[in-house]
């Protein structure tokens, strides 16, 4: 008998039901999640425009409000994203129903609502005198992390909430490497965003422990997060080995940690912070595409060992777009510019933007697409999403080419007209107000930024059809789930 | 069948917790001496009195950058501060700068949006013309971005952000205050507004 097969983690989905309260709880979570989604791409198509017609909705719905719109729904939407995958995976793993469920239901409307009212106040108040009361209540003018403060202590309980019900049901269930992992690196990213609630008038200061919660959540504690729903994703979707698997999990760990936590250093290169930065910035940063790369090996591998059969063609599909996309994205564009030689003309450029934009979307966006599919596989009646789906399968297909092609055109657009800027307006013309706008009226800069956009609208139209075969996939399929057999050590 | 040491799931787990461990603790060290240098009146960020002074950029040699320095008396709107003062304007100003969104347009030490320019250096920026005039048409600016907006032929005008005097002023405090930080040369050959002898 195989290990595999032996060991009982594996074969906890023959009993699951399909109908468990934390897999119901998943759908509201993913189903918020990618209204929020629709949310970033509007106001990003809104601010996208700005950069071409600079009168659009000038002193209405002005560049600033639409971006940290923008942003901010974005974080939501992945922090919702990946509530919504350990929801959907804590019951499997832990081969028991969710602990405190009807709590957990209540949260998320609590959550939901509260983050309607920020967006809301955001819109329609917008700003504030330049008073305590106005970061309590309005936005605390802060990049990402822009909630108000009322909304940051509402954040910590309900991720309390969310973290009891996790750790509640592994310990009454049963833990493995995988739920470990997760549950000690979801202490990490709440504890993290306590960084960041405090007002101080230097800015230096601010921005230090600003970082710790920005950085320290998307160059570390998220990545190991998606690190543990990949770990669960591939044994489900390949039915991978799964002492294997974990495995992999740990020298993931060990070397994002290993390189993240000190490649926090490339963040203090300006801020004011001490130059020994520039060196433990420089050198960890350089590290930290690594990890990446042993993810690209370990998916590619995995999906290879196994001929590349799946029993969700969706999801393999959108895993592998996270292998790529996080390698590239958060790994290569961001050891471009991570040397504090390279930064000294990239930092505070549209490099950033393009960075982020790749980042973001193939470290992050990618996988939670992805056990989303996993997730309608499950509330369609456990049916067929293997080849020769209805149509050969184009809807899933063309939303993932689009988004792709959409995400990475908006990023090599960006980079153009971020080489552009720091050339003209850092190497040339001296870094001062007249320097950065000059910089801003070079043809390459503004053709960077109209194909931008072009790709935005290939973004948009893409996010469309992904919705659309996500409220439809699997609707009329008879054929039920292709069951594979895990594949021994 | 025996695992090599190399691929076993026991000694990674260890690896990976000692890494993190180690890790962890050298960011702690680092952070408690980051945190002494860039305290207000520490040896990278002056005090908020600084706003008193003339500030001004000059080439280090050792360095091999412009690094800021402070100069004789130069109070700010005519007005000498005590300690406790300056800390309440500058205070008044960064409290203004994020409930006004300012991050979501410009950057401040690079980091924010990128619609708008870097304010890091912006009280010692050319933009202002000279030291005589500068006080004035920051607080006009401020106050009035539509009536004097500065794009330089982009037409990406300031929205106009109800700043009351009292607010632009506390502003202004808090761009001198933060012209005097050691960036380590960011950003990258700034050439400073003219300076008066």
């Amino acid at each position: 008998m195989s290990e595999a097969a032996a060991n009982p983690i594996d074969r906890a989905e023959e009993t699951d039901d399909g109908n468990r309260p934390g897999q119901k709880l998943a759908l509201y979570y993913f189903s918020a999640a990618m209204v929020l989604f629709a949310a970033q791409i509007l106001f990003g198509l809104i601010i996208g425009l700005q950069y071409l017609y600079p009168d659009l909705l000038y002193n209405v719905l002005d560049f600033s409000v639409a971006r940290m719109v923008h942003i901010n729904a974005m974080i939501v939407w992945l922090l919702m994203g990946f509530i919504g995958c350990i929801y959907w995976l804590v019951e499997d793993e832990a081969g028991r129903d969710l602990v405190g469920a009807k709590l957990a239901f209540v949260n998320f409307w609590i959550l939901t609502g509260a983050v309607a009212v920020v967006v809301a106040v955001y819109l329609f108040v917008q700003i504030g005198p330049g008073e305590l009361r106005s970061i309590w209540l309005i936005n605390e003018g802060r990049e990402y992390i822009e909630a108000p403060r009322w909304a940051d202590i509402g954040i910590v309980v309900c991720v309390l909430i969310f973290f009891y019900n996790v750790a509640a049901t592994f310990t009454k269930g049963r833990w493995s490497g995988i739920s470990g992992v997760l549950v000690l690196d979801l202490i990490a990213l709440a504890a993290l965003y306590l960084a960041g609630m405090y007002f101080t008038p230097n800015i230096s200061v601010d921005q230090h422990w600003w970082w710790w919660v920005v950085h320290l959540w998307v160059e570390a504690t998220w990545e190991v997060l998606v690190g543990c729903i990949m770990a669960w994703g591939l044994i489900r979707t390949l039915g991978a080995n799964r002492r294997i698997v974990t495995t992999w999990l740990y020298i993931e760990v060990a070397m994002m940690f290993g390189s993240g936590i000190l490649g926090l250093g490339h963040h203090y290169f300006w801020i004011g912070t001490p130059e020994y930065w520039l060196t433990i910035g420089g050198f960890f940063s350089a590290l930290e595409p690594i990890p990446l790369v042993a993810m690209v090996v370990h998916a590619v591998y995995d999906a290879g060992r196994h001929g590349f059969k799946s029993s969700n063609h969706p999801a393999l599909a959108w895993l592998i777009a996270h292998a790529f996309g996080n390698f590239f994205g958060a790994g290569v564009w961001g050891f471009m510019h991570t040397l504090p030689q390279i930064n000294l003309y990239t930092h505070g450029t549209q490099w950033t933007a393009s960075h982020g934009h790749l980042a973001f979307f193939g470290a992050y966006a990618t996988i939670v697409i992805a056990i989303i599919y996993l997730a309608i596989q499950k509330a369609r009646g456990d049916v067929w999403m293997s080849g020769a789906l209805p149509g050969n399968g184009f809807a899933w297909k063309w939303s993932l080419a689009l988004l792709n092609i959409g995400v990475l055109g908006m990023t090599v657009a960006l980079l153009i007209s971020g080489y552009e800027q720091s050339f003209v307006e850092r190497a040339l013309e001296g870094s001062t107000w007249s320097a950065y706008f000059e910089a801003q009226q070079t043809p390459w800069f503004v053709q960077g930024m109209q194909w931008r956009m072009v790709f935005g609208w290939i973004t948009a139209a893409g996010l469309a059809l992904l919705l659309w075969d996500l409220a439809t996939i699997g609707r009329r399929e008879t054929r039920p789930v292709q069951v594979l057999n895990p594949v021994p050590a | 069948m025996s695992q090599p040491w190399w691929s076993s799931e026991a000694m990674w787990r260890k690896c990976a917790i000692w890494v993190t461990a180690v890790m962890v603790v050298v960011l702690m060290g680092l952070t408690f001496d980051t945190v002494r240098q860039i305290t207000a009146g520490g040896e990278r960020v002056p005090g908020y009195d600084v706003i008193n002074k003339k500030i001004f950029y000059e080439y280090d040699a050792d360095r091999g950058y412009q690094v800021p320095r402070i100069g004789e008396d130069a109070p700010l709107f005519g007005q000498t501060l005590t300690a406790a003062d300056a800390e309440a304007l500058v205070e008044k100003g960064k409290l203004t700068t994020q409930a006004k969104n300012c991050m979501n347009c410009h950057t401040l030490l690079g980091n924010g949006s990128y619609f708008a320019p870097d304010l890091t250096k912006s009280w010692l920026d050319p933009a202002w013309i000279n030291e005589g005039l500068r006080e004035e048409l920051m607080l006009n600016f401020l106050q009035d971005p539509m009536n004097n907006a500065r794009t330089f032929g982009t037409g990406r005008r300031m929205p106009d952000l109800n700043i009351t005097d009292e607010e632009a002023r506390a502003v202004v405090a808090f761009l001198k205050w933060m012209s005097s930080i050691d960036t380590n040369g960011f950003p990258r050959g700034f050439t400073p507004l003219k300076q008066e002898d």
